[in-house]
């Protein structure tokens, strides 16, 4: 199968739904001829011009609300806010108006809308641009939110998201960019709701999203060698949340792990030690354990930016930890 | 205007420049990390306003920030270290180049998030008023800022509460690659004073001893209690948007609209000014130049020789001890 870039996935799966319909369209800020601030691909603003690729002013709200404004009457935004951290300049039209506008008037109207964000950072990003805050999105109900972790899904997630008659919000991860995967030249959707089993194993489940799903991956091929079979699932959509396949893979291995870039205190974990807790009690033969990113801003300094985040070497040892070997 | 006063402004803006271009290659060669956005071609606004402004008046900065600092005395070895995320830097290398500040010398922060520092300087406008003293606070932003929500809700208020605040404007024509002319049908940013019913004006931002003399009407203003400006600085900025764009801003402008704004250099041009003046002469020009990039070597120095943080330390200093 030829190998495409995470970046590309998404270009590709934007390019394909406006192709299908012309009812689809992106804003955002530098996303026209400059082809993104982090692609470097205007291959869209070429196609489609400057009608249906819209570069916009520095106005996040603005970006927002005319998308919901569009949505809710025949047309099907896909909206970009630079990176994820100034989703928060958006924040009511996120929260009170695009996620409440159809339930609140009566369930009579649909919001086919999707606003991307690239969330992450590394490499000395600092405090104000490496933020992880999915787990803000998911808790506010009428949100779907995704998070993929490889070209393959970003493309069949996105197209899906923009499919879809309901508002999601879109999480790319900076660092999975310019990764290359298998993507089929053959249209394909990815649902929402279930979870991507990685690789299977019999001693441990453990739970990652976007980056560190990469992150774990390389812990469980290390650990393999050592005998140790690890399960690593990647949730793919935090909402809705497939908790089916994290309740069998538990009830197989008997432990839970759960890996985020998120800070710990309130983050995916949290709900995901939750719902294990009141569902797969039974199956535990240990504690739940969470590993994340400390209670902190990120700081700038390389250093002290890896110490933050769980990196390999924490993620290896605090597993090692965990099953006692 | 006094001869060491003009003097003092070029200096302000060499030492921006020199620092700037340091800061260039050294992130050229990874030697800084991080995003980085230099302020080279714009240094006459931040050296111009700067010069009116005593230590304990305010700033707030942008992520295009170093001149500011400069500009407000912050100190090129310190400025340095954060860049390269040392903990002698002036945020102990937990901010980096987009997150300098230094609350003694009135320097509340430069930013990553456009907009950020807007209502921040208003609100240091009115704690100055609340207190009842004659300092003032200077807003740095950029064009791309005026279209943010903010910048409206900023300025409407410290007008309605006749705040002492500068609003400085740093207009270089575009957001990343996001023309004025995209942005907005006003070109001219100052004229939304009308809307806020303060005063303010346009200057040529490439001319220091104009945009000086503007924002001395300003601070003065503000310092007497008459209410908030805003100050429109024309400039340009000669660089990517930041450095690792490389020719991609190509796809937004042309090599010959760059070059027309070298050629309008502000420090070339105030030169060539104080020199014709009989102000100061080349060679103490000169003198001066290669005093500042001996102090720069030196800030490198420091910089590389000074200890990294601990990984631990990025656990200290949330909050204050109760
Ligand atoms: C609220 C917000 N939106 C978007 C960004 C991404 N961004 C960083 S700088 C920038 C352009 C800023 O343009 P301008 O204000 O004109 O300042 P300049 O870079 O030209 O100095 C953008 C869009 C951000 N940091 N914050
Ligand atoms: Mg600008």
């Amino acid at each position: 199968m030829r190998e495409i870039s995470y970046a590309d996935a998404v270009v590709e799966a934007i390019e394909e739904e406006m192709d299908k319909h012309e009812e689809v369209f992106v804003l955002g800020e530098d996303i026209g001829r400059y082809g993104g601030a982090y692609f470097a691909n205007p291959k869209l603003w070429k196609k489609f011009g400057d009608e249906r690729v819209r570069d916009t002013p520095i106005s996040e709200s603005a970006i927002v609300g005319f998308a919901l404004g569009a949505a809710i009457t025949g047309m099907r935004p896909v909206a970009e806010i630079m990176f994820s951290d100034i989703m928060t300049v958006a924040m009511d039209q996120i929260v009170n108006q695009v996620a409440k506008m159809r339930y609140m008037f009566g369930g009579n109207v649909k919001v086919p809308l999707v606003i991307r964000t690239p969330i992450g950072g590394f490499h000395n990003s600092a405090a104000q641009h490496s933020q992880s805050l999915e787990s803000w999105f998911a808790h506010v109900p009428g949100l779907k939110v995704a998070m993929p972790s490889s070209p393959y899904a970003a493309k069949g997630l996105l197209k899906t998201a923009i499919q879809s008659n309901n508002p999601v919000i879109f999480f790319e991860h900076i660092q999975l960019y310019r990764l290359k995967g298998p993507v089929p030249e053959e249209e394909y959707y990815i649902p929402f709701g279930e979870a991507n089993i990685l690789r299977e194993g019999t001693d441990l489940t453990v739970v990652a999203s976007a980056v560190m799903v990469h992150r774990v991956m390389n812990v469980a091929n290390k650990l393999e060698e050592q005998g140790i079979q690890i399960e690593v699932i990647d949730p793919q959509t935090l909402c809705p949340f497939d908790k089916e396949t994290i309740l069998s893979s538990i009830k197989k291995t008997g432990r839970l792990f759960v890996v985020h870039q998120a800070c710990k205190t309130c983050g995916f974990g949290a709900e995901i030690a939750a719902i294990v807790a009141e569902e797969g009690f039974d199956y535990l033969i240990d504690p739940i354990q969470r590993l994340a990113a400390y209670d902190i801003p990120v700081p700038f300094a390389s250093n002290m930016e890896d110490f933050a985040i769980p990196n390999e070497q924490r993620i290896l040892s605090a597993i090692t930890e965990f099953l006692g070997k | 205007m006094e001869s060491n006063k003009l003097i003092e402004l070029l200096e302000k803006m060499l030492r921006i420049r020199h620092f700037e271009e340091k800061v260039g290659n050294l992130a050229a060669r990874r030697m800084i990390l991080g995003s980085v956005h230099l302020y080279i071609g714009e240094e006459a606004v931040a050296a111009g306003v700067c010069a009116n402004l005593r230590q304990n008046d305010f700033i707030t900065s942008t992520h295009r920030g170093h001149g500011h600092c400069i500009a407000k005395g912050g100190e090129f070895r310190f400025m340095m270290a954060e860049l390269f995320g040392k903990s002698t830097g002036y945020c102990q290398g937990k901010g980096g180049s987009q997150h300098i500040a230094n609350f003694d010398l009135g320097i509340l922060g430069a930013n990553g998030i456009v907009g950020g520092g807007m209502p921040i300087a208003s609100g240091a406008g009115l704690s100055i008023k609340m207190r009842n003293t004659d300092q003032v606070a200077v807003c740095f932003f950029g064009d791309g800022c005026c279209n943010n929500g903010v910048f409206h809700e900023s300025l409407n208020l410290a007008a309605v509460w006749n705040l002492p605040v500068v609003y400085v404007c740093e207009n270089n024509q575009y957001a990343v690659s996001v023309s004025v002319k995209q942005a907005s049908l006003i070109h001219d940013y100052y004229l939304r004073k009308d809307a806020y019913g303060i005063k303010g004006c346009q200057v040529d931002g490439n001319d220091v001893i104009a945009v000086y003399e503007a924002s001395k009407e300003a601070v003065e203003r503000a310092r007497k209690g008459e209410g908030p400006s805003l100050i429109e600085c024309k400039t340009y900025r000669w660089r990517g948007h930041y450095e690792g764009e490389f020719d991609r801003h190509y796809t937004y402008r042309t090599k010959k609209e760059i070059e027309e704004w070298i050629d309008k250099c502000p420090i070339a041009q105030f030169k060539a000014y104080l020199i014709e003046n009989n102000i100061i002469t080349a060679e103490k020009i000169d003198q001066l130049e290669e005093e500042i990039k001996r102090e720069l070597l030196e800030a490198v120095a420091f910089a590389e020789d000074s200890p990294a943080p601990k990984p631990e330390d990025a656990l200290v200093g949330l909050f204050e001890n109760e």
